[in-house]
């Protein structure tokens, strides 16, 4: 349905282009004028007239039809009484019938019923949509054809609305910001409203199976995070331990000592590893790393989880190294030659330079360089749902099975979603606590990177 | 007498000096090639682990084509044929598989089969009609327990319960491999299947549908609004409160964890405005949000890098600015933002976790053929089968990774041979 009235715009916008040039051409020939701007802006403007009305009525249709159509089917639909239904199903079951008519047997009346209803509203629906595309680009060009006139300023307005346009596109991602903003609160509001916000924060108990039918048997749940917290913060330290030494010594050596033949080679070979996606590290601490550190920690008399978070904590390293190094190399070179050639000038040898020199200088963008790590270890994902445990475990052993924040949110949104259900909602919690301290590691860091880039410059 | 000895002192204190300075420089040099050697080793894991999907065991099956058995007469007509009753010809083929079968074992040999087999044999037949009552030598495909013996990825040295097959399986196996009724050859399946709870007949090409069907989305989104706002705020904005905030809000969604964008699709794209679950059009819609700023920031460094040579030059012999700007300094931007857009991309294909949140991660049988159809992606499919318990499914992960993997490259090197290309240096 859609393509074809993507076709339809189409069509439209084009015969409103090409009639917007002749008619402005014919309309000077007339008057005997020249018009005050070339005839395609003219015709833009037509076309603009056409599309845009068209494209908010289109788009509503696409967001709007199927809610609207439902709701007018569920509200006529005779319930009979006593009988205990599911909106969800019986929405699933009532189109299930309406698309596929051969699931129609055995089916009550009232939900064949409900089928044909739907299907008719459906194909209301189709042709009011293309009738009311039709006569909105019509109404659009109508409007736009009595401005034809040479002494009209098309060439003004089009860039005023090219403005408009481009301040769209630019707030996009204040909308975005916005979106993100208040679908965590409005979800975690309604999580707070069962759960107490104490609990959530600073209880140690996480578990969270609270009965979704009636009469199940599930003792009460519990949704204290820490276990969560604490788990995170395990694999973050981890990881920060493999990829901050590792990636540090490695921007040092590319900056300060490498060759240009090593550094153009090693720069691209560090890309590709920033480049890989984060479920191939999730296989490879899966099925590399995981049994190294299980039978590692056998020859050392520990008892290793399969899900340990050291496998998780290194192999999510790697994945930082390349983030660090770039970041940090950036950061070195940026350090003032002056102050390298001072150094060495009073006979420190390159070591000392870089020890005693150009690493005071540059720590501010070093640590600013480890924040945005950190924050990128702490919203990882795929790694720990495949390498790491789904059971909260308080402890500080990292051969210990543990669990994190983006663990929690995948386990409790993979099933069943049920937007009643503390356990569903916690997902947003969860999210809510991801996102603020994220934003608030980036601010911190953008903020040291910007005031050292300030002292250099 | 004392000037010897602080002379001694100096050389010895400089050659420790020395020594530390090598020292240092030695531990630079490791840690990059511990580095470098763990994407070797994850590459080799990879290749190592998976090269063996790309082929598949065939067994070959002597098959009756009976007409009384399929119930069919050699003029049936093609919607006749369609219904013939091929199970029972397979049935037949399988009890005459082995000389002298008892029942139980020929339930044993039954499991060496696919499921597939059934339709193997139909096809077959449906393709050369003439062989009705003839006995035709056929090779179908095995079960995966039997291809993952073969290949050496399961052990035949483990207890019989901790096995897949069954002793007197393995012996009928191995029967097979000195009669030579039994061969490797490559994967077709895997290139033209979606996935399936069989791995044997599991592929990519879903997923891989899914997965173009998404960044297409990602690309008609993410690419005009980024070409917009860069231009905006790189070119008309004025420099006040409100531009500052956009800026600060680009740079900090830049960095914002994959996994909150996958909660605002749910939160807001399903929930709200109740777009289709699991389908490439919210996937898109997600991932396009989460690679807006990437693109932005990359659009707007090759905006800057236009001398204003240019744009004076436009508005000297009259252009407007908006002239100017979209007639002069756009065209000559366009490579280097084509490049972002396109590591953009890169970075979307990679992502899952969002994917995951909006449901994409649906067992979906069948090869998706639009925007609006639930469907899998490529990450997803790998997650799946990594996290499956079927043994067969982890040659296929890795396997699917190189997919990806290639996928990655062949767009970064399309990235790069832009920027080499169309690129100038002013």
């Amino acid at each position: 349905m859609f393509f074809w009235s993507l076709v339809l715009i189409a069509v439209g916008i084009f015969s409103s282009f090409i009639y917007g040039r002749s008619r402005i051409k014919l309309n000077s020939k007339k008057q005997g004028t020249k018009s005050k701007s070339l005839p395609n802006y003219y015709a833009q403007y037509v076309l603009m007239w056409c599309l845009f009305p068209a494209l908010i009525v289109y788009f509503s249709w696409a967001i709007f039809q199927e809610q609207i159509i439902q709701n007018i089917v569920i509200s006529n639909f005779e319930f009979i009484e006593g009988a205990v239904y599911n909106e969800g199903l019986l929405l699933a079951e009532i189109r299930n019938v309406a698309n596929n008519p051969s699931f129609a047997d055995g089916k009550s009346i009232e939900i064949i019923n409900a089928a044909s209803h739907y299907s008719s509203l459906r194909q209301i629906s189709q042709i009011s949509f293309y009738t009311s595309i039709i006569i909105i680009m019509l109404l659009g060009a109508l409007y736009a054809s009595q401005k034809l006139k040479p002494e009209f300023h098309a060439q003004h307005t089009i860039e005023k609305y090219i403005q408009y346009i481009l301040i769209f596109c630019s707030s996009v991602a204040i909308f975005t910001t916005i979106g993100i903003v208040f679908s965590l609160i409005f979800e975690s509001l309604r999580f707070f409203a069962e759960v107490s916000i104490f609990e959530f924060l600073f209880s140690t108990e996480w578990y969270p199976f609270i009965p979704i039918r009636e009469g199940q048997t599930a003792a009460e749940g519990s949704f204290g995070a820490v276990p969560i917290f604490a788990g995170t913060f395990l694999v973050m330290v981890v990881a920060m331990c493999v990829a901050a030494p590792l990636g540090l010594l490695t921007a040092i050596y590319l900056a300060e000592y490498a060759s240009q033949r090593v550094r153009k080679i090693v720069k691209p070979l560090l890309e590709i590893l920033a480049g890989i996606p984060t479920i191939v590290y999730g296989f490879f601490a899966f099925v590399s790393v995981a049994p190294f550190v299980k039978a590692f920690g056998q020859s050392i008399g520990i008892d290793a989880s399969p899900t340990s978070a050291l496998a998780a904590g290194m192999v999510m390293g790697v994945m930082i190294i390349p983030f660090i190094s770039s970041l940090s190399d950036d950061v070195i070179n940026s350090v003032p030659q002056s102050l390298r050639e001072a150094s060495l000038g009073i006979g420190a040898n390159k070591a000392e330079t870089i020890k005693k020199v150009i690493l005071p200088a540059a720590l501010p963008g070093i640590v600013g360089a480890f924040l945005l790590a950190i924050s990128r270890a702490i919203g990882e994902t795929m790694i720990v749902v495949v390498a790491a445990g789904t059971a909260p475990n308080l402890t500080g052993n990292p051969f210990e099975n543990v669990t994190t924040v983006t663990v929690q949110i995948v386990v409790a949104l993979i099933g069943d979603q049920e937007f009643d259900n503390p356990r569903t909602l916690s997902a947003f919690a969860l999210g809510l606590v991801l996102f603020v301290i994220t934003l608030f590691l980036n601010i911190i860091a953008l903020q040291i990177v910007k005031r050292y880039r300030e002292r250099y410059e | 007498m004392n000037n010897s000895i602080a002379k001694e002192k100096i050389v010895s204190l400089r050659k420790k000096r020395s020594l530390e300075d090598m020292r240092f420089k030695y531990y630079g040099f490791t840690a990059m090639c511990l580095s470098l050697a763990v994407l070797v080793f994850l590459l080799y894991t990879i290749f190592s682990k998976g090269y063996t999907a790309f082929q598949k065991t065939i067994v070959l099956l002597e098959v009756d084509y009976n007409q009384e058995v399929l119930k069919l007469t050699p003029d049936s007509s093609d919607e006749d044929m369609e219904k013939g009753k091929f199970f029972r010809v397979k049935k037949q083929a399988i009890e005459n598989f082995f000389p002298d079968l008892s029942k139980s074992d020929i339930k044993l040999v039954k499991k060496l089969f696919s499921i597939n087999v059934d339709k193997e044999i139909k096809d077959y037949f449906l393709d050369n009609p003439e062989v009705i009552n003839t006995k035709q030598q056929i090779w179908v495909t095995a079960h995966s327990d039997v291809d993952q013996l073969l290949k050496g990825n399961s052990r035949r040295d483990v207890p019989e319960d901790r096995r897949k097959l069954n002793d007197i399986q393995l012996s009928y196996v191995d029967q097979l491999v000195e009669e030579n009724r039994v061969k490797q050859v490559f994967n077709n399946f895997f290139f033209t299947k979606a996935d399936s709870r069989h791995p044997e007949i599991a592929g990519v090409a879903g997923s891989f549908m899914g997965s173009l069907f998404t960044l297409f989305t990602v690309f008609i989104l993410s690419f005009p609004i980024a070409i917009g706002a860069s231009v905006y705020l790189e070119e008309f904005a004025p420099k006040n409160r409100i531009t500052e905030l956009i800026e600060v809000n680009i740079s900090n969604l830049a960095a914002v964890p994959s996994i909150v964008f996958g909660l605002l699709g749910l939160g807001v794209l399903l929930n709200v405005f109740g777009l289709p679950r699991s389908t490439p059009l919210v996937g898109g819609s997600v991932l396009a949000l989460m690679t807006l700023p990437t693109i932005i920031i990359a659009c707007r460094a090759s905006l800057k890098a236009v001398p204003p040579s240019i744009k004076e030059g436009a508005l000297a012999v009259g252009a407007t600015k908006t002239q100017a700007v979209f007639h002069h300094v756009v065209p000559l931007a366009l490579p280097g933002t084509l490049t972002g857009t396109i590591i953009g991309l890169a970075q979307a294909l990679g992502e899952t976790a969002p994917l995951i949140m909006i449901g994409m991660i649906a067992f979906i049988p069948n090869i998706p053929t639009g925007l609006t159809e639930p469907s899998a992606a490529l990450p997803v499919q790998i997650y799946l089968w990594v996290e499956s318990a079927e043994r067969g499914f982890q040659e296929k992960s890795a396997a699917a990774i190189m997919v990806i993997l290639i996928f990655l490259f062949m767009m970064n090197a399309i990235a790069v041979f832009l920027r080499n290309r169309f690129e100038r240096k002013w």
